[in-house]
């Protein structure tokens, strides 16, 4: 199959067509109320467009370059839409068109007691916003250059700062903006280094010069990048302890951009990684793939860990999101390591598994918000506690839901398993090609560690939607829910539905993105996933054909109860109420999400260490107690024990060197005059 | 042929696995000095509730419909991955050992939801204690299941059945696996899966609510899974008497049926002698023995490697 064959400056439509919904929606301030979704509907077409744009240019692989404006000093700013730009751009795109759909329901209706919806200046900031954010996001993989590319960073930085602060009437979500503009502008910082050293040495600030000059960088430059690299795009990502931005931003935007940001913007991140590390800074020594994989254990498990102890819906969503990034970013370490390790052909199976990964979860992830915002709209409330029984309230709503849930899961035949069995099959290559004991200890340490996390992740949407939908409402809230508007389905719905077929048809899926791992590793190996009838007995290779697994299901599911039907004839079902020991049942007998994560809070408690507060009162003698009061907290042990410890350092020294600035003028005046005497010596 | 083997494979899995229940639960009541019920015993029980109405209850959703079919159709496809009469069969392509782990996720699932779905605080506890068993021992079957598969690269299930990997590393690999079956199918000294009190339920708190057909079911389906640990304990580490890929004469199946089922059932003994001569964890005291399987894992692992070279 191949593509449209796409002149060049179709890659910039979509981001014509992005703008052009932040011009719509800055116009319909004054506008009369029947204006409202023109911005997300042009965002939508555009996003569609990106899509075409997007497959198109994968199916004919070939790169297309576009020549843009110069600034000056010789610096360009030109686009460039090579297989992996045009991977990167289909991750963007294609949840947009479902966040843009849906976000037309959603501000039109109210998500909190009290609140009115958003009224049409406060929306057309959301929309225009939102627009610009999807435009910088889709420059960024367009860029050519280091400048285009820090620019469309920067804007996606503050688009984004903006989306999370809102009107700033908020206290909460005005302190996660802060967190989240402060930690992304370091991460800026480290980018800038790791790539300003990149062009001084090519001597230009083209991706393509410097990819070229690439072989015959020093080792310890090659080095410094890609730590600056791992720390900068690392933040971005939500490695932890880098990530302490990922639970307070996320949570705090409208629930269609948390599902962008989550879904799409941390990708970016990814992207950078990957043109660092498979491109512009070459092949590297063997430890960065070690540091990678160390670093993707620790964030998936400890990610997983954090969200099942909380409460709050979108939290443990976002503390998810570092769970699957640390996944991601491990199967990188692999394809790193065996990359570096001139083994081509098993890195471009890793790159499978990561990029696979990696579209499945922009995927269900941003299903997932866009669940919880309609939960949000729903009730009011995004406190799982106060939830429950909202199947019966939201059917739809819990369907898509439902397959969010499954799929985030890795349970076959759906996306996430896909993904997850590359990544599987991606450790057992890595461990079985390498002659060195400690690498095939790392591959099966990194195997125990994925399946914890995918159990662990299974506990924790189970949690999730069981808590959340199934059983009774605990509040009044939950009981007073009702269905969500029409294109919030519709958006849901649309998501649903990829992650059904990307998980059945992921070969095609295999297909389309072979031409972006035959780019990065220099090898075109053949999609691995192979059909049972594919292949030769001679070779039992392990193989997953999802196709086959959902039809068996299907065909053996139905066997016993076929062999119990004729055998026994039909049975009745009667309904009536559940048996609690003889009581009569009441909502404060089933389960909390508290009470549901206990276990696992008690067994992990080393790694997660909650705070434990038990205060018995006993007002006239011990042995007649008048109330128990319980409290149990969990602080993340990095904000414990790393940020706090960082926090009150650089208060320390900016008390220490408070005396400077004493006020006495005669003091700034020596100050100037110092300087002055010592500018003039190193100026000599 | 290859194609009819499977099917013979979901009948053989379906009808023995209430024997191997039938032969463990006697065992242990010979060796508790009891007579028990008879071997044949589970059979009557699934029929008896095959046969009878369901109550459901009023504050359960379709999920609660829904999980036994899912549960069922999802132990049952894991089942059927595992070679037991012959190497080969017409899903030997996809019998991966991976997907056999993920299909038991898949059903647990479902069943998980269900404890949920019936606002009692039974369900909740049985779901709460299955998720939190099932992943604490999940990277000891993926330390066993790599530790078989590293070294002939690859995770097809008739690939690792054959695997001539170091007597150490098999060895190792078997303990784990061992206390992965006991864990994954509930029995001392995990679980007690005779009682239903409210100490010992992790499986049957979840299916508390159930009964009639759908509870007939999924007791035939947590049998059928047994049986397919037990299979898979029998297939990698006791391979012989199976019969050759390819080989469909009545006499080669024949061997294997029976070997087949010596294995199983002198595996089920063994779990059985097992549950007879140790008592119950304490359940914050289980995941003592589960981190032992993960250690024992690594070990596994570290030795097919190391022992080879």
């Amino acid at each position: 199959m191949s593509g449209l064959s796409l002149p060049a400056w179709t890659m910039l439509l979509p981001i014509f067509g992005y703008l052009a919904a932040v011009v719509a929606a800055i116009l319909s301030v004054n506008g009369k109320n029947a204006l409202r979704p023109v911005s997300s509907l042009i965002t939508t077409a555009s996003a569609l467009i990106g899509v075409v744009v997007a497959v198109s240019a994968l199916l004919d692989n070939e790169t297309q370059t576009l020549r843009g404006w110069e600034l000056f000093n010789g610096i360009q700013i030109g686009f460039r839409l090579d297989s992996l730009a045009a991977f990167f751009l289909l991750v963007i795109s294609f949840p947009a068109i479902a966040a843009a759909i849906y976000g037309i329901g959603y501000l039109d209706s109210a998500h909190e007691p009290g609140h009115a919806a958003a009224q049409l200046p406060q929306r057309a900031g959301i929309d225009g916003a939102a627009g610009a954010f999807l435009a910088s996001m889709s420059l960024l993989v367009l860029a050519d250059g280091i400048f285009g590319f820090l620019i469309a960073w920067e804007a996606m930085s503050l688009t984004s700062f903006f989306l999370v602060i809102g009107d700033g009437a908020n206290t909460a979500r005005r302190s996660a903006a802060y967190t989240y503009v402060v930690m992304t502008h370091i991460a800026t910082g480290f980018i800038l280094f790791a790539f300003l050293g990149l062009a001084q040495h090519a001597g230009s600030f083209n991706f393509t010069q410097i990819a070229g000059a690439a072989g015959s960088l020093g080792a310890w430059q090659r080095d410094a990048t890609f730590f600056c690299a791992l720390l900068g795009f690392g933040t971005k990502a939500g490695l932890i302890p880098l990530h302490i931005w990922l639970p307070k931003a996320h949570p705090a935007a409208p629930s269609h951009i948390s599902a962008l940001m989550s879904g799409v913007m941390v990708k970016t991140a990814i992207y950078g990684l990957i043109r660092i590390i498979f491109e512009l800074a070459g092949p590297g020594p063997r430890w960065w793939g070690t540091v990678l994989i160390l670093a993707g254990i620790v964030s998936a498990v400890m990610g997983i860990l954090y969200s099942l102890m909380e409460r709050d819906l979108k939290r443990g969503l976002a503390y998810s999101t570092v769970e699957h990034l640390g996944i991601i970013t491990l199967g990188l370490g692999i394809a790193t390591l065996l990359f570096n390790d001139d083994r081509p052909e098993l890195a471009a199976f890793a790159l499978f598994a990561v990029l696979i990964h990696l579209l499945n979860h922009a995927a269900f992830k941003s299903l997932l918000f866009l669940g919880a915002g309609a939960v949000q709209t729903a009730t009011g409330t995004r406190d799982l506690e106060r939830l429950g029984g909202l199947i019966k309230r939201m059917p739809r709503t819990a369907i898509f839901v439902l397959i969010g849930a499954a799929s985030i899961s890795a349970l076959p035949p759906l996306n996430g398993f896909a993904g997850e069995w590359l990544l599987f099959q991606s450790l057992l290559k890595l461990g079985g090609s390498d002659d060195t004991a400690p690498i095939a200890t790392l591959a099966g340490i990194g195997a125990a560690a994925l399946a914890l996390t995918g159990a662990l992740a299974v506990a924790c949407f189970i949690r999730l939607f069981g808590i959340g939908f199934l059983a009774q409402p605990r509040t009044d809230e939950a009981a007073d829910a009702h269905e969500v508007s029409k294109s919030m389905q519709f958006g849901m719905g649309l998501l649903a539905t990829c992650c059904l077929f990307f998980g059945i048809g992921v070969t095609f899926l295999l297909r389309l993105i072979e031409p972006v791992v035959a780019q990065l590793s220099a090898d075109s190996a053949p999609p691995p996933v192979l059909f049972a009838r594919g292949v030769s007995t001679d070779s039992l290779q392990g193989s997953y054909a999802p196709l086959f697994v959902a039809l068996g299901l299907v065909v053996v599911g139905i066997l016993p109860w076929a062999i119990a039907r004729g055998l026994f004839g039909k049975v009745g079902r009667r309904i009536a109420p559940p048996w609690v020991c003889g009581f009569r049942i009441e909502t404060g007998m089933q389960y909390t999400a508290t009470a549901f994560s206990k276990p696992l809070r008690l067994m992990f408690q080393f790694v997660i260490r909650p705070d434990r507060t038990v205060v018995i009162d006993h007002p006239d003698s011990p042995y007649f107690v008048t109330g128990v009061h319980y409290d149990e907290t969990v602080r993340p042990i990095y904000e414990r024990y790393i940020y706090d410890n960082l926090v009150r350092g650089l208060f320390g020294f900016s008390r220490l060197i408070r005396p400077m600035q004493g006020g006495s003028i005669r003091a700034y005046l020596g100050y100037v005059l110092v300087t002055l005497i010592l500018v003039i010596v190193l100026a000599r | 042929m290859d194609t009819l083997l499977v099917p013979v494979q979901i009948l053989l899995m379906l009808f023995f696995a209430p024997l191997v229940q039938g032969v463990i639960k006697t065992s242990k009541a010979r060796w508790q000095m009891r007579h028990g019920p008879g071997v044949l015993q589970p059979y009557r029980d699934i029929a008896k509730l095959l046969s009878r109405e369901s109550v459901q209850s009023d504050k359960a959703s379709w999920i609660f419909t829904l999980a036994p079919v899912v549960y069922a159709a999802a132990l049952m496809s894991a089942a059927v991955l595992i070679p037991t009469i012959s190497e080969r069969s017409a899903v030997t392509g996809i019998a991966d050992a991976i997907l056999f782990v993920a299909l038991l996720a898949l059903g647990r699932f479902a069943l998980a939801l269900a404890g949920l779905d019936t606002a009692s605080n039974f369900g909740g506890m049985g779901s709460s204690r299955e998720v939190t068993f099932s992943a604490l021992i999940e990277p000891a079957i993926m330390l066993v299941i790599f530790a078989i598969a590293l070294p002939i690269g690859s995770t097809n299930l008739t690939a690792m059945a054959g695997a001539d990997i170091a007597a150490v590393a098999k060895i190792l690999a078997f303990g784990a696996l061992l206390i992965a079956t006991i864990t994954e199918t509930g029995r001392v000294p995990i679980d007690n899966p005779d009682t239903h009190l409210e100490l010992t339920m992790i499986h049957e708190g979840m299916i508390l609510e159930y009964s009639g057909r759908p509870l007939g079911i999924l007791h035939w389906a947590t049998q059928v899974k047994q049986l397919a640990f037990l299979s898979l304990l029998a297939a990698i580490f006791i391979p012989w008497g199976m019969a050759d890929a390819g080989d469909h004469s009545i006499s080669a199946l024949g061997v294997g049926l029976g070997a087949f089922t010596i294995k199983v059932v002198v595996l089920g003994l063994l779990l059985g002698v097992i549950e007879t001569s140790v008592a119950k964890l304490r359940i914050f005291k289980a995941p003592d023995l589960i981190g032992f399987a993960s250690v024992l894992g690594v070990l596994a692992v570290l030795a097919s490697y190391v022992v080879e070279r």
